[in-house]
């Protein structure tokens, strides 16, 4: 034993637990318990938040036996490509049993973090009536659960300081959840409704917000009128983050007039969304606070056009995240570039999903962006076209890039000027940003791109590949280069069983591999699956004419696999095979 | 389920035609059974890859040796490149010059040969093979017709061949792998560099209609869903209120189903008055007989207008506040910048918005 070991070993645990205190991130607190077994014991005991990247990669008894006293779970279900509708309905991520674990188990859960699960009427029931201190509930893209479970939610949560709705699918009663608030409770900060489709009562909602002076955060749902947002700012102009409901009035109006004098006074926002239904000739009455916005997010209001937008965003100085339509257009981006020199992360989302719109970005946009935005460490580009140029000056101008998610939208388009792939501009993204840990292709690629990912991405932790590659070779680059990688999903691309099989203890190092549309077969899943015990290998079958299993030499359409502690999941729909 | 297509632009075959005329399932058939197998990433014009067969696939391979040589790429130890070791160690040694932040160079940044092996293995799902396989498993997310991609043509000559190669056969028959064949257009290379040019313009000003498949682009149901049931409710119109179309529903009591217009392709009341007679006629001819107008053998364009002016019908549109209001009064530009939708208003309807049409219409009979 070294000398620090045996100080260390002097300090009662005390210390040792108050030391750790100060450590937050899950990453540094699993590092400090493979020091030596009392560290990790002493940090079992204290660790207030789990984070849970796989919910199938544990059970809940294994964690409660582990974390004893946690107050804070996050956990994340269904693979990413969920979200593009490529995983079929009810193949899993019910966080059900959970709760039913933790409060048997006696967790005085406090707040309870889901993204991609399926969370039933009866859960969030059963949430809200098992731990008397929740305070938090945040629920992002997950499906499953009605108004009726809000309303559980609502009444019996005590002391709510959080209800956070982002992105789910809810089926709305049309009840009346929110007014299910009893009047003592005063303790809300942080309340998001925008995805609810339905419409609550403006009375209640106002009543609740005027006694919740500790409000920070709240964002309407579309369905909330001009007026009734009106008559909330004047109880709560404390506010730091505002998500408008309906925003549409008549300009001439003595309330469009009530709402600009009540703007004026809202000096703290800092945060801005919403704008689903707007008239944009309102939209004047937001430039006061525009002046003071770090966060604006636009991607909902397709019906701001590119010159109203501009007028928007040349008034924003120290935005530094910028969510918007990719109506903006490129001269709306250069705009951009002049103006907003604090930015951080952009997202430019696609408007026209079905049309042959002009509406789109180009290059040219992501160039100036580059050029005009030194901070810029995170985007999200939807794009018509791209170019091996551009991609190679915005790695010189940006080599601080954590994120980097580019996608055409025609998914294997070459570069627009030379028609050459886009491995070379890619390769420069990925060589001058040594810091990505997130990126994601598109455009024709070929193995080349994957060569440079291998060699260059040291820090990648995740890689999203569609319709790329040329060969086994590339996704081999990948697996052999990338030695942080996490999780890689790949769809759409010629990689078969000599990729897969190449370095099976790969995937003990990572949370998950999704590929589907791919060259691999069943019989290599099955190889893989026997060689990997402690491995998760799922095959999605989506042919319901099938009889029994296919055969080895038949191509998989689907296949997520991941490291796990507890073997096959028992809640594994019929179409769903571990291997 | 007509089979999808990549068409190619700038090249003078039938694929061009696939092009142009966007979600043409009919351009599909023409040409013949089973799909064509076509150089649909244009990289046809490698000379050695102007016929069709296998028997090509050798001699690519000699014309790929010859130039390995001039190929840049960056080999992992132990990979296929001997003679770049020297190149690899002044990579490993941490200086980072200009160069290695792949300047282009078109001749030889070209696409790594690393897929030679491939090509006669015919792995690469190309994006045909994919919406091919959608069809299979009977995806109900299809569309026909809007299969066609802007894939341009390439540059000349390149060591492109293998890479090129194996893109081709995959794009033709996942089964067929070898079989498939490099066949190219021919004269594709005498107007390549006009291609390319015309290839940076053509994806800008004229995209061909996107392709629908699964989960691309990659966002997230709730957003799409969201997106499109707002421009829905917000406007009844397709595309953006600037360059483009602006369709509205247009609909006429009494008729089994609406029709749309595009409103952008006039530019006075009148074009578009006679463009919904035309369009309505077919429904004012049944309504003639049973109300004691004109008999059917009389019918004539006039007839029709007379019908649709002076007596039983009138124009209206919904405007952005939702009111119903008479066409004709504003400015044109002003009137598409806020019609929703239109409506052809039985005359008996319209007595409250059309007083003067009512009597014309007295005054006829």
């Amino acid at each position: 034993m070294c000398l620090f070991q045996c100080i260390m070993n002097y300090f009662p645990e005390e210390v040792l637990e108050h030391v750790f205190d100060f450590l937050t991130s899950h990453r540094d607190r699993n590092a400090v318990s493979l020091v030596c077994k009392s560290w990790y014991n002493v940090e079992r005991c204290s660790r207030k938040k789990v984070f849970i990247g796989n919910c199938y990669a544990v059970n809940p008894e294994l964690v409660i036996a582990r974390f004893p006293r946690f107050q804070s779970l996050t956990l994340k279900g269904k693979p990413h490509f969920a979200d593009f509708n490529l995983v079929p309905h009810d193949w899993g991520g019910y966080v059900q049993p959970w709760i039913e674990a933790l409060a048997k188990n006696g967790i005085s859960l406090e707040e309870l973090r889901l993204k991609r699960m399926v969370v039933s009427d009866e859960s969030l029931e059963l949430l809200s009536k098992s731990f008397p201190n929740f305070k938090s509930l945040t629920l992002v893209s997950c499906e499953g659960f009605s108004t009726d479970g809000l309303a559980a939610i609502a009444s019996n949560c005590r002391y709510l300081r959080e209800l956070d709705l982002q992105e789910n699918e809810v089926d709305d009663r049309k009840g009346h959840w929110l007014s299910c608030f009893p009047d003592s409770c005063t303790s809300l900060v942080s309340l998001n409704f925008a995805c609810l489709k339905g419409e609550v009562n403006a009375a209640a909602l106002e009543r609740l917000i005027a006694r919740c002076r500790n409000l920070k955060s709240l964002r309407l749902n579309h369905a909330v009128p001009l007026e009734t947002l009106q008559k909330i700012l004047v109880q709560a102009p404390q506010l730091n983050d505002l998500g408008t409901g309906s925003f549409v009035n008549d300009p001439y109006s003595e309330s469009y007039f009530k709402l600009k004098a009540v703007l004026q006074k809202c000096t703290s926002v800092k945060s801005l969304s919403g704008f689903l239904d707007v008239n944009p000739r309102c939209l004047p009455s937001i430039y006061p606070i525009c002046t003071n916005l770090t966060s604006l997010n636009l991607s909902y209001a397709p019906g701001i056009q590119s010159n109203d937008l501009i007028k928007l965003i040349v008034r924003c100085k120290k935005l530094e995240r910028l969510w918007i339509l990719d109506t903006i257009g490129d001269k709306g981006l250069e705009v951009v570039a002049a103006t907003c020199k604090e930015l951080q992360e952009l997202r430019v989302f696609p408007s026209d999903l079905h049309g042959v719109g002009n509406a789109a970005v180009t290059e040219e946009g992501l160039v100036a962006i580059s050029a005009g935005c030194p901070k810029l460490n995170s985007i999200l580009y939807f794009c018509q076209q791209m170019t091996n140029a551009a991609l190679i000056t915005v790695a010189k101008n940006c080599p601080n890039f954590i994120r980097f998610r580019l996608c055409t939208l025609n998914p294997v388009i070459p570069d627009a000027v030379t028609n050459q792939p886009l491995d070379d501009g890619f390769g420069a993204i990925v060589q001058s940003c040594k810091g990505l840990k997130r990126l994601s292709v598109s455009g024709l690629l070929t193995d080349q791109v994957f060569l440079y990912i291998g060699m260059y991405a040291e820090q990648l932790e995740m890689l999203s590949i569609a319709f790329a590659g040329d060969s086994d070779k590339g996704m081999l680059y990948v697996l052999n280069g990338c030695k942080k990688l996490k999780k890689l999903e790949i769809r759409d691309s010629p990689f078969g069983n000599m990729a897969l099989l190449s370095d099976v203890g790969k995937y003990e190092t990572m949370r998950s591999l999704w590929m589907s549309s791919c060259e691999v077969t069943y019989g290599a899943c099955k190889t893989l699956a026997e060689k990997m015990p402690r491995l998760n290998v799922e095959v999605i079958n989506e042919n319901e004419e099938m009889e029994g299993r296919p055969k080895d030499k038949h191509r998989v359409e689907k296949m997520y696999l991941y490291r796990t502690l507890v073997g096959a999941r028992k809640d594994a729909p019929p179409f769903v095979w571990t291997l | 389920m007509s089979p999808p297509l990549l068409g190619v632009e700038g090249q003078s075959q039938c694929n061009v035609s696939l092009m142009a005329s966007s979600a043409s399932v009919d351009c599909v058939s023409q040409t013949g059974p089973g799909l064509k197998e076509n150089n649909y990433l244009g990289l046809s014009d490698c000379s050695s890859v102007d016929s069709s067969t296998v028997s090509d696939v050798p001699e690519e391979n000699k014309k790929n040796l010859n130039l390995k040589a001039t190929e840049l790429r960056l080999g992992l130890p132990g990979s296929q490149s001997p003679e770049r070791d020297s190149t690899f160690a002044l990579q490993c040694s941490g200086k980072i010059d200009e160069k290695q932040l792949f300047p282009l160079v078109p001749s030889k940044d070209g696409i790594c040969s690393l897929s030679q092996k491939t090509v006669v293995s015919g792995n690469k799902r190309g994006f045909a093979d994919t919406v091919e396989g959608f069809s299979e498993s009977k995806s109900s997310i299809f569309s026909e017709g809007n299969w066609m991609f802007n894939a341009a043509a390439s540059e000349s000559g390149q060591p492109k061949l293998a890479g090129n190669a194996g893109i081709n056969v995959m794009l033709a028959n996942r089964s067929s792998g070898t079989q498939s064949s490099i066949k190219t257009e021919g004269p594709a290379k005498a107007s390549q560099e006009s291609n390319v040019k015309m290839n940076g313009s053509n994806t800008n000003s004229a995209p061909a209609a996107k392709a629908q498949v699964v989960g691309w682009p990659p966002i997230r149901s709730f957003r799409k869903n969201t997106l499109a049931t707002t421009s829905k409710n917000n406007d009844e119109v397709d595309g953006k209120p600037g360059p483009g179309a602006l369709f509205v529903k247009v609909s006429m009591d009494g008729a089994p189903y609406l029709r749309k217009v595009d409103l952008r392709t006039y530019s006075t009341y009148k074009e578009l008055s006679s463009a919904l007679e035309k369009m309505f006629s077919c429904f004012t001819i049944g309504q003639c007989g049973p109300q004691g107008a004109p008999s059917r053998e009389m019918l004539s364009e006039t007839k029709l207008r007379d019908l649709l002016h002076g007596s039983e019908y009138v124009l209206t549109y919904e405007d952005k506040d939702a009111d119903w209001m008479l066409v004709g009064d504003v400015p044109w530009e002003m009137f598409i910048a806020s019609c929703k939708r239109l409506k052809i208003m039985k005359g008996s309807d319209a007595i409250g918005l059309a007083p003067r049409a009512v009597e014309k219409n007295k005054n006829r009979i």
